[in-house]
């Protein structure tokens, strides 16, 4: 299992994979991924295969000041 | 003056206004585009947050439209870590090194914590952000986040969401004079007038949100706040007269019937 967002999720395929199963785009625009608390860029999401263990989090723009 | 004869300069890019807008408040994204309209901001704040859904694209979606430039925040953070670590997914994420450096010190006063807010900074402008921090109205701290290379310093009026407009004016001066960076007012703003004084004391913009989203009308209050802007920094620039404490007539006392 991973942690995604605070949830926990199967570690299953790559992170790319995980973008196309829970936002339905593996390459989303606006959105940007923190592996372990780490920017992983965005061209290197589809060779980034998750592992039991990982924190994921996937954020985007929202309303803000 | 305008934006040709007086430009607005951070970091060496000119901004189109001196208003900056804030989006978070609006009770509808539809809202968005006029608001946008009627405010024309030089530059507008998005928070960068979990994403559940991509539902949240018709916001990117609406402000790319409307051709603004992107500020992201790190509105919510607590600590340096987290709002390096939210700096730098808001650069991957948005495409703009430009950050809204918040670093608060609880969830209740929503007030800067300095320390971790220097320290945030530093490290930033070290990863090559231009960084525009919301600090204290201290200028002591104003001056130490210039020297660490912020382009721009924000100091608040008054809390976060309060419309208490500007608390402390001499404050806000001492700002201005401590640092060669823009000041730009942030936090605080109620109405028009607000900002209008922010400018007369010197800053060289204004940055708003509540005061426009949470507003009965936030396009009406959107427009008022661009006037607000423009009115103070021409009054910056004409020089007020000074304060008397007694009348001082302006027609002639001489030549009058007996």
């Amino acid at each position: 299992m991973i942690t995604l967002n605070g949830e926990p999720v199967a570690a299953i395929g790559s992170v790319a994979d995980l973008l196309g199963r829970r936002l339905g785009d593996p390459a989303p625009s606006g959105v940007a991924v923190a592996l372990n608390g780490e920017v992983l860029p965005r061209a290197q999401w589809p060779a980034t295969p998750l592992a039991d263990g990982d924190v994921v989090e996937v954020v985007t723009a929202v309303q803000g000041g | 003056m305008s934006a040709t004869t007086d430009p607005f300069v951070v970091a060496g890019t000119v901004l189109s206004s001196r208003l900056l807008l804030g989006t978070g408040g609006l009770p509808h994204v539809s809202l968005l585009g006029p608001v946008l309209d009627a405010a024309r901001p030089g530059l507008v704040t998005v928070s960068v947050r979990r994403a559940s859904s991509l539902s949240d694209g018709s916001l990117l979606g609406a402000l790319r439209a409307a051709g603004v430039r992107l500020l992201p925040n790190t509105a919510g953070c607590l600590s340096a870590r987290e709002a390096v670590l939210t700096a730098e997914l808001a650069r991957e994420a948005l495409g703009t090194d430009w950050v809204k450096l918040e670093v608060i010190g609880d969830e209740r006063s929503l007030l800067p914590d300095v320390v971790e807010l220097l320290e945030a900074a530093e490290q930033l402008v070290r990863r090559g952000f231009t960084v525009l921090p919301y600090t204290t109205d201290d200028p002591v701290v104003a001056r130490r986040l210039a020297d660490a290379g912020c382009a721009a310093v924000m100091p608040l009026g008054s809390p976060i969401g309060s419309g208490l407009g500007v608390l402390n004016p001499h404050a806000i001066e001492a700002v201005r004079a401590a640092v060669d960076v823009p000041v730009v007012l942030d936090a605080g703003v109620g109405t028009a007038s607000d900002a209008a004084l922010a400018m007369e004391l010197g800053c060289e913009a204004v940055l708003a949100a509540t005061a426009v989203t949470r507003a009965d009308d936030p396009v009406a209050m959107a427009r008022a706040l661009r006037l607000a802007v423009e009115a103070g920094r021409s009054a910056r620039g004409a020089g007020r007269i000074p304060r008397r404490a007694v009348a001082r007539a302006s027609s002639p006392m001489s030549g009058r019937i007996a």
